[in-house]
């Protein structure tokens, strides 16, 4: 175990599997010497060299284009899409290339690839550079997507990510750059699929990730002073998602609250309301409540910035409506 | 030659009063004024000048992330930019945008924008509007070396060629897509050799030069409202700063930033040579025109920092046309 921050630990998980597999390499603008626009990379050139850790130009569409090409050719690319907003110009490699190879081709080909990004607000980087879109990814037929919230699960994820067979979308959250936590060392792997209960509780079940399992978690402490025993169920990756984890908790508390960043409306907090009303509707005492940001763009101004992003306030007051 | 004098002071005030902009805005930045991203003009200033010397309020331009000189050159308001920048409501965009995304459509600043490459598309369609509508407007694409690599820097070129349209692509090439070199992300030198492969004209030219943009953009602007289509303009420059405000920029060679900061190649000092040379203005003529920028952008950063936040309600405005 060492402790390490987030990013160090999405590093930890990039340098373990490019030790192990030399088909392993990493491709995007900026990540080489510079280590990435926010440092994620640093140091990897250094270690793995120029054939392994390479500066693209501004080319979105062959960063994400290439690694379907390459992977299908069985190396394993590691593409770094500098902000998640810029998905927009590879969707086309993603969603109709990567995803849907195996399918089309009749099972016989596979895409292990892994595009990594940052998502999220609060930094002042206003409408195209703040976005979450994990929603865009989930609704791809063939494309896993990955959403960590802790140091531990960052490296965890990161080697399961690379290590799958599949084109994987792993987003990583800005806020959560510098959060700090033990980290297993070595090839510690968190399967993709698997939930994990962050915070027990009794009383009613908070499913967030990312930044928002974060503040999930401080708005469960302030519960629980308050009497309200909350427990905290992280997904970890939306797709495969975790239905029986998610179905148990509610089976045990009776009320769910969902939490994101995204806008509400299509965001993934839909799909898990759903399925709890379809599969687990006996067990909700309560009506499913959704915590997620207004269907706007993303504000510059900070107070505007602020009014956005999901707060504690608003997962408190979500939760305390239900009792 | 009277013409020439009032252009060339003209030009002259417009780079100060962007120099004078950008200087200021770094400072506050780092005194956390504002949060966000600040990509800094600094060195550039002869290029937004040059071309926007050229042009009409009717006419349209697209910027770029880095984008304040552009604004200033087409006549965008230093105040509301500021208003901006703090994300005050009295900004261009009322606090939603700041610095990567100011626009003032009357003006037909078709904002700046955050996604690289993403204004070249739009400048094209601008440009087929002016076209349809029959008038002489036109539309100018402003974008760095590094948004040359962007398939919709090929793609707008190619459409602006077969239908012939008032568009102007104006490279701004600073020898840098944030750390990465020309050198190291295109397999050319001059990207305006890329006009060839769209059988349109591509010039280079010195982006110093305040002069020679200005003459280059004059002919490529005739073109276009001649109906004679696109032309790609690359100017050759140099970022002062980092890409943003923050990076130091360690992967510059101290000699060649040395070098470009320069008097010998800095744009603004050879046009105060220049003007001096011509005996178009003495040194207190100059000094005039920096001290009346300088009251300029303080009244603006005072307007800025008067200004009210937004009501926090603004959140869910504007966000459809009703
Ligand atoms: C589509 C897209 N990819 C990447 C970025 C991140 N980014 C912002 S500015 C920049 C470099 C741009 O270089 P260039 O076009 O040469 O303009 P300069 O910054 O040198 O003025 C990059 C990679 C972005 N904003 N949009």
């Amino acid at each position: 175990m060492t402790q390490m921050s987030y990013m160090e630990a999405i590093r930890d998980g990039m340098r373990v599997e490019m030790k192990r597999d030399s088909g392993v390499y990493i491709a995007g603008e900026d990540v080489a010497q510079f280590g990435g626009c926010f440092g994620v990379t640093a140091g990897l050139y250094d270690e793995f060299g120029p054939d392994r850790v390479m500066n693209t130009p501004i080319s979105e569409a062959v960063i994400v284009g290439h690694a379907v090409g390459a992977a299908a050719l069985g190396l394993r690319p590691i593409a770094e899409i500098m902000f998640v907003d810029f998905m927009g110009c590879c969707m086309d490699e993603l969603h109709n290339q990567a995803a849907k190879m195996k399918y089309m081709f009749g099972g016989k080909a596979k895409v292990p690839m892994v595009v990594r990004t940052p998502c999220g607000a609060g930094l002042g980087a206003a409408a195209q550079h703040s976005q979450c879109l994990e929603s865009w990814f989930t609704h791809i037929a063939g494309v896993k997507t990955v959403m960590p919230g802790t140091a531990a699960d960052a490296k965890g994820l990161m080697i399961a990510a690379i290590r799958d067979d599949n084109p994987v979308m792993y987003i990583e959250h800005k806020q959560l750059l510098g959060l700090t936590g033990d980290v297993p060392d070595g090839e510690y792997v968190v399967p993709l699929g698997k939930a994990d209960i962050k915070r027990e509780g009794s009383d009613v079940t908070i499913v967030a990730w990312s930044w928002m399992l974060q503040k999930s978690l401080a708005a469960a402490e302030k519960l629980a002073a308050e009497g309200i025993n909350v427990e905290v169920l992280d997904p970890r990756t939306l797709v495969p998602l975790d239905k029986d984890a998610i179905l148990k908790s509610v089976s045990k508390t009776g009320k769910l609250v969902i939490v994101h960043e995204e806008i509400k409306t299509s965001g993934f907090g839909g799909e898990i309301s759903a399925i709890v009303a379809e599969e687990g509707f006996d067990y909700l005492d309560a009506p499913i409540k959704r915590v997620a940001a207004p269907d706007t763009p993303i504000p510059f101004s900070p107070i505007l910035e602020q009014t956005f992003i999901p707060s504690e306030e608003k997962i408190i007051e979500a939760v305390k409506a239900l009792f | 030659m009277a013409e020439k004098k009032e252009q060339l002071l003209e030009m002259y005030k417009t780079m100060v009063r962007i120099r004078t902009f950008e200087k200021e805005a770094i400072d506050l930045f780092a005194a956390g004024k504002f949060p966000g991203f600040v990509h800094s003009y600094l060195g550039e200033e002869a290029i937004a000048t040059g071309v926007c010397a050229n042009l009409k309020d009717s006419d349209y331009i697209c910027s770029t992330h880095r984008g304040h000189g552009h604004l200033i050159a087409k006549g965008g308001k230093l105040d509301l930019m500021m208003a901006e920048l703090y994300g005050k409501s009295t900004g261009y965009c009322k606090g939603k945008g700041g610095s990567m995304h100011i626009a003032d459509v009357d003006l037909g600043i078709l904002g700046a924008n955050g996604i690289v490459g993403a204004g070249m598309p739009i400048a094209t369609g601008a440009a087929f509007a002016c076209k349809y509508r029959k008038t002489d407007n036109v539309a100018i694409a402003f974008f760095g070396d590094g948004a040359s690599d962007r398939a919709t820097f090929h793609e707008s070129l190619n459409l602006a060629s077969i239908w012939k349209l008032p568009v102007v692509f104006v490279c701004e090439n600073n020898g840098w897509a944030i750390s990465n070199s020309q050198e190291n992300h295109q397999n050319i030198t001059d990207v305006s050799d890329r006009a060839t492969a769209y059988g349109i004209p591509g010039v280079s030219i010195d982006g110093n030069d305040v002069m020679a943009i200005s003459e280059a953009a004059e002919e490529a602007i005739k073109r276009a409202r001649k109906g004679d289509g696109p032309t790609l303009i690359e100017c050759k420059t140099w970022r002062h700063r980092g890409h943003f405000e923050g990076d130091p920029g360690a992967y510059k060679d101290p000699k060649d930033q040395e070098e470009w900061l320069s008097d010998a190649k800095d744009a603004l000092v050879r046009v105060e040579k220049k003007l001096i040379e011509l005996k178009y203005a003495n040194k207190a003529d100059l000094d005039k025109v920096k001290a009346d920028a300088q009251t300029e952008v303080d009244a603006a950063v005072k307007f800025a920092e008067q200004s009210p936040d937004p009501d926090p309600s603004e959140v869910l405005t504007d966000v459809y046309t009703v």
